[in-house]
């Protein structure tokens, strides 16, 4: 899947990956895709239901090795 | 203002003295309805760390301001971040060190009563999970039944009393937590027995807790009968120890009664359950002090924070334990909580053909243990 954006965010513990993935998102214009790279087992949960609260739309997350993957498209 | 920490042993005292306590769970909206911090004086409010990232303002006037304010997230981090931000505003709050898999992971010991013999029994009490396990103690020995993953509360307290353990027992395969048992007989040398219906799929060696054996802790002492009890798995036994005290394991607890499901079908084993509950146990002395392996609600908790009843007591009050053979298949069959978290891989690392690393143990125990028909 094509992003925008990479944050690599992987080796950070909870909140920073949320954090980072704000931070980011903030300067993404709409529409523009955010690609996340994440370790934190509990980004997976936390990463799915923050998307879902700001109105963003979480397109695909896979996990390979260990690394979360997450592809999220700005409201 | 300075935020400050509060340790699970701190919030655990709260909880047993029924102090007040309020709560602000900063973990998503399904991991807090999931599981939290039990307390009957708690108040709760639950808003996720990622809603505050842009401030605290709009959660200040929801906040007591005559109440001591605990932040809790699932490992701490989210919890400091949040408490910083209160405390920026002015607010004077605590964060719980280690999350809430330390408040999973923390054992408190409490001493139930003494043994004829000299000696005394003790349960530790695992307050974020509802299990409760027992050092049991005579003559310089000690025998630990159906101890946690953390085994280090266990050996500390022993070494602190100058005792050995000699014995770990399991009651049954546990499926609700990660059995300690055959890491305390590594680290130790101590026996580590297990009943033998549940050990067909063990891969490791272990001693069978065969029906009507009898262990003797200390030299002069006290002496541990087991009792087949089948029903929640089919090797679920109860040990009676110094004639006084009645170990139920997951088949009889203080509000409620074992789940026939978490090792196979429900049907296969209520006969089993019924039997156990109905004619094995009624055959006992009802002036016997029963000592469960779990407990579901704050509510059951003593002074102390001790789970205990009488046995002839149970026989009037536990709803379980009043049901015609159609009520009893129904209620242990039919609309039972949710299994226990990861059960099926908790029931292969007790088995020992799983090896997760810590964290991944850490986080196959998160949640209640859900090991009683009600929750």
């Amino acid at each position: 899947m094509k992003s925008d954006q990479l944050l690599d965010a992987k080796g950070l513990a909870c909140p920073m990956p949320i954090v980072r993935t704000k931070k980011a998102m903030d300067a993404l214009e709409s529409e523009q895709v955010l690609e996340v790279h994440a370790t934190d087992k509990g980004a997976k949960s936390d990463l799915t239901a923050w998307a879902k609260a700001g109105g963003h739309t979480l397109l695909e997350m896979n996990e390979d090795n260990g690394v979360f993957v997450f592809f999220i498209q700005k409201k | 203002m300075a935020i400050q920490k509060m340790t699970a042993a701190q919030v655990a005292s709260r909880v047993i003295r029924k102090s007040n306590l309020f709560i602000l769970d900063v973990r998503n909206e399904d991991t807090f309805q999931d599981w939290k911090i039990e307390g009957e004086a708690f108040q709760y409010l639950n808003i996720p760390y990622f809603d505050l990232l842009d401030g605290v303002d709009d959660i200040l006037d929801l906040l007591p301001k005559d109440t001591d304010i605990l932040v809790v997230c699932a490992k701490e981090g989210s919890s400091v971040m949040v408490a910083e931000m209160l405390s920026e505003q002015g607010l004077d709050v605590f964060y719980l060190k280690g999350g809430m898999k330390a408040w999973s992971e923390y054992l408190r010991p409490v001493k139930v009563g003494s043994l004829k013999n000299g000696g005394a029994l003790y349960q530790f009490v695992r307050l974020g999970k509802g299990c409760l396990s027992y050092l049991i103690e005579s003559d310089g020995e000690a025998m630990i039944v159906d101890p946690a993953r953390m085994t280090e509360p266990y050996e500390s307290f022993a070494k602190d009393k100058g005792i050995m353990i000699k014995y770990a027992v399991d009651t049954h395969l546990h499926a609700d937590h990660i059995s300690g048992g055959r890491m305390l007989a590594e680290k130790t040398g101590s026996t580590y027995y297990l009943p033998p219906k549940d050990a067909d799929e063990i891969t490791f060696a272990y001693t069978p807790l065969d029906d009507g054996r009898t262990i003797t802790v200390g030299g002069t002492s006290i002496s541990v009968e087991s009792i087949h009890s089948p029903g929640h798995t089919s090797g679920s036994t109860t040990l009676l120890i110094d004639q006084t005290y009645l170990l139920t394991g997951d088949i009889l607890f203080v509000e409620s009664i074992g789940r026939p499901d978490l090792a196979g079908k429900a049907e296969d084993w209520v006969g089993d359950l019924r039997n156990t509950l109905y004619h094995s146990y009624r055959d006992l002395p009802g002036n016997l002090t029963v000592l469960p392996a779990h407990f579901s609600k704050v509510s059951e908790l003593g002074d102390q924070g001790e789970v205990k009843a009488v046995l002839g007591d149970l026989f009037e009050k536990n709803e379980g334990l009043h049901l015609d053979e159609a009520e009893f298949r129904k209620a242990v069959t039919e609309n039972l909580p949710p299994q226990p978290n990861a059960y099926q891989e908790i029931r292969k690392t007790n088995m020992g053909k799983l090896s997760p690393d810590q964290e991944a143990q850490q986080e196959m125990e998160i949640g209640p243990n859900r090991c009683a028909i009600q929750d």
